[in-house]
């Protein structure tokens, strides 16, 4: 007993590495939707310099052009290079995607929360609401709302455009972060706080809403990628995105349609882009959810 | 389950009242007046007297709550008054329309169940193999093509290679069912493969939870046969979910039509719908919001009673 030796324990500390890190080693495919959408973000905010020409120039020399090595994706009806309008096209999805996402995912949460703590009256007077509008098609909720609206452009932007895609994500949101919102009203820490005398506002945002933040996170990317979606298929109706803004919905509405046999490529490449951008939003909230809360039915 | 049934039809008045308050009231808060809108659109200046005319024939002059309770009384009686823009009974539109957009919506119905059941069993006994990588691959893609470009892509594809597009005039199945088919098997494609790829999704999913259930490992080990394990225990148990994502996309699907039925120049109601709201006609708008939403509200209650039908376990209170 006399020499005591230290125990050898061959014991490895696991290595803390940085959130983005294990996501991207834990969920691969998830990471090949970010890696796109990072693309997408960088070529639409450095425009100006990615894309080859202006997108919204009428060049009656070269209307439509097929694929060349002057006009890789070829040109329009007006002679507007394809893929400049696309990579254009990719900043209005992403606004308009983006913005609409998290009005309509925050308003949805606020809800959400507000219907779970509270209950009672309040519960049922909102949840009445979210069912009437549940009971739309989104598109025709969408339309109703852009149709009564009309149009408010703020630096570029159609502010109504937003609120009308983002109004029927709400009741879904809504739905799903209430159920987990219940979940936790029955906590032990919830009546702790409530004996201590604590505030309905301190309680809400102490303690109910760092715990939805998982569902909330989830449903916001999720919804970007519907909102895309709905956005392109508003301006293909020609009630979303006006001329000559470029949109990738735009782009196939109107006369891309007339061109079927003379110009395919106005009507393959924007409904391409469309595809890529929803396919990386869909991948990454897929793996998002994966990652965060698997059990969140959307 | 009488007094269920009983119970959830009596829980659908007040959505559809909800419903019915709020298209009502965000149609008057409508910029414009159809009234203007279409007599300037027929030429010529229009003095204030025809205006006011025409507005007392409509039925605007009456206060906001009157024109509401006209409405409502109308709509329980089956008198959806007349369209604001055309002037004819709002139910013989959408009447001509409703057949064509119901027909699309079967079609595709019928196309995505029978893709997606086999799909997502296949996917789910081969999970984690090739095969499945593949259905997993088409399921996410569908998710991603608006069904409105998939129409454009038939139509061109159909185009460069048969030199050939879909007839562009109706005709229902039962005066020509050949033409009839070959104009709407493309939109059901085109608004079907999204539907399908979420049932396929919706199949794996539930098939590989079932898979690993007790009383499957036990039909296993007592010597059932594989194929039978899956086609009887598994399959039976796994339709539920799958029914609930049918039912639901097929609400869904009329809201896809609405811009699938522009591509192909399809007059449903889809397209009566795009129409109208621009032009501000209320009285169709109504008319077809209602109609949508109550079918929505009809099909949801239906796949409920499904579940119970199918499910012995589900109990309705």
């Amino acid at each position: 007993m006399a020499d005591t030796q230290a125990l050898q324990i061959d014991y490895k500390v696991p290595v803390r590495r940085h959130p983005v890190l294990q996501f991207i080693m834990q969920q691969p495919l998830g990471a090949a939707g970010l890696l796109i959408i990072v693309v997408m973000l960088l070529s639409s905010v450095f425009a100006q310099w990615v894309a080859p020409y202006d997108p919204v120039v009428i060049d009656f020399e070269s209307m439509l052009a097929a694929p060349s090595w002057q006009h890789w994706l070829g040109t329009d009806a007006f002679g507007r290079d394809v893929l400049s309008r696309i990579i254009y096209g990719a900043r209005t999805a992403l606004v308009v995607g983006f913005l609409s996402s998290l009005i309509g995912s925050t308003l949805g949460a606020i809800l959400g929360v507000v219907s779970a703590y509270f209950g009672g009256r309040i519960d049922m007077v909102i949840q009445r609401i979210m069912d009437v509008l549940l009971s739309f098609p989104i598109i025709v909720l969408a339309l109703t709302v852009v149709a009564v609206l009309g149009k408010f452009i703020v630096g570029g932007v159609d502010i109504n455009l937003i609120v009308a895609i983002a109004v029927p994500m709400v009741p879904k949101v809504a739905r799903v972060v209430r159920s987990s919102a219940l979940a936790i009203r029955e906590m032990p820490y919830i009546d702790a706080a409530r004996t201590a005398g604590y505030s309905h506002t301190r309680i809400i945002f102490r303690h109910f809403v760092p715990n939805v933040v998982a569902p909330y996170l989830i449903m916001f990317t999720a919804f970007i990628a519907q909102a895309i979606l709905l956005e392109a298929s508003l301006s293909f109706l020609g009630l979303g995105v006006t001329e000559p803004t470029a949109a990738w919905g735009l782009m196939l509405s109107g006369s891309s349609a007339e061109f079927y046999r003379e110009a395919p490529w106005m009507i393959i490449f924007p409904g391409l882009a469309i595809s890529l951008a929803v396919f990386a939003f869909n991948l990454f909230g897929d793996s998002l959810r994966d990652w965060l809360d698997p059990k969140i039915k959307l | 389950m009488l007094r269920y049934i009983v119970n959830r039809l009596l829980l659908m008045i007040p959505t559809l009242l909800g419903v019915a308050i709020l298209v009502f009231l965000m149609l008057r808060m409508m910029p414009g007046d159809i009234v203007e809108l279409k007599l300037l659109a027929e030429g010529g200046s229009v003095s204030p007297e025809t205006l006011q005319v025409e507005r007392v024939r409509l039925g605007l002059d009456k206060s906001l709550w009157l024109q509401f309770v006209d409405w409502i009384v109308g709509l329980c009686t089956l008198d959806f008054g007349i369209s604001m823009w055309t002037g004819r009974p709002v139910i013989d539109e959408i009447g001509s329309r409703l057949g064509l957009s119901m027909q699309v919506a079967i079609m595709a119905t019928i196309l995505a169940t029978f893709i997606a059941i086999p799909l997502g069993t296949i996917s789910a006994i081969f999970k984690d193999t090739w095969i499945d990588h593949l259905i997993r691959v088409f399921a996410i893609a569908g998710l991603a093509v608006p069904s409105f470009w998939l129409g454009m892509i038939i139509i061109l594809a159909l185009l460069l290679t048969f030199n050939w597009i879909p007839p562009l005039t109706y005709l229902p199945i039962y005066e020509d069912p050949w033409h009839n088919l070959s104009q709407l098997i493309w939109p059901a494609l085109a608004v079907g493969y999204r539907y399908s790829a979420v049932a396929t999704r919706m199949t794996r999913s539930t098939i590989v939870e079932v898979l690993q259930e007790d009383y499957i490992r036990t039909a296993r080990a007592k010597g059932v046969s594989e194929r039978a394990v899956v086609a009887v225990h598994a399959m039976r148990n796994a339709m539920l979910p799958v029914i609930t994502v049918i039912g639901l996309e097929f609400a869904f699907l009329i809201g896809g039509l609405v811009v699938t039925e522009q591509v192909f120049n399809l007059n449903g109601i889809g397209k009566l719908f795009v129409e109208t709201v621009t032009r501000g006609d209320f009285t169709m708008v109504q008319a077809l919001v209602m109609l949508i939403a109550g079918l929505f509200i009809v099909i949801n209650f239906a796949v409920d009673l499904l579940y119970a039908a199918f499910d012995p376990r589900v109990r309705y209170r």
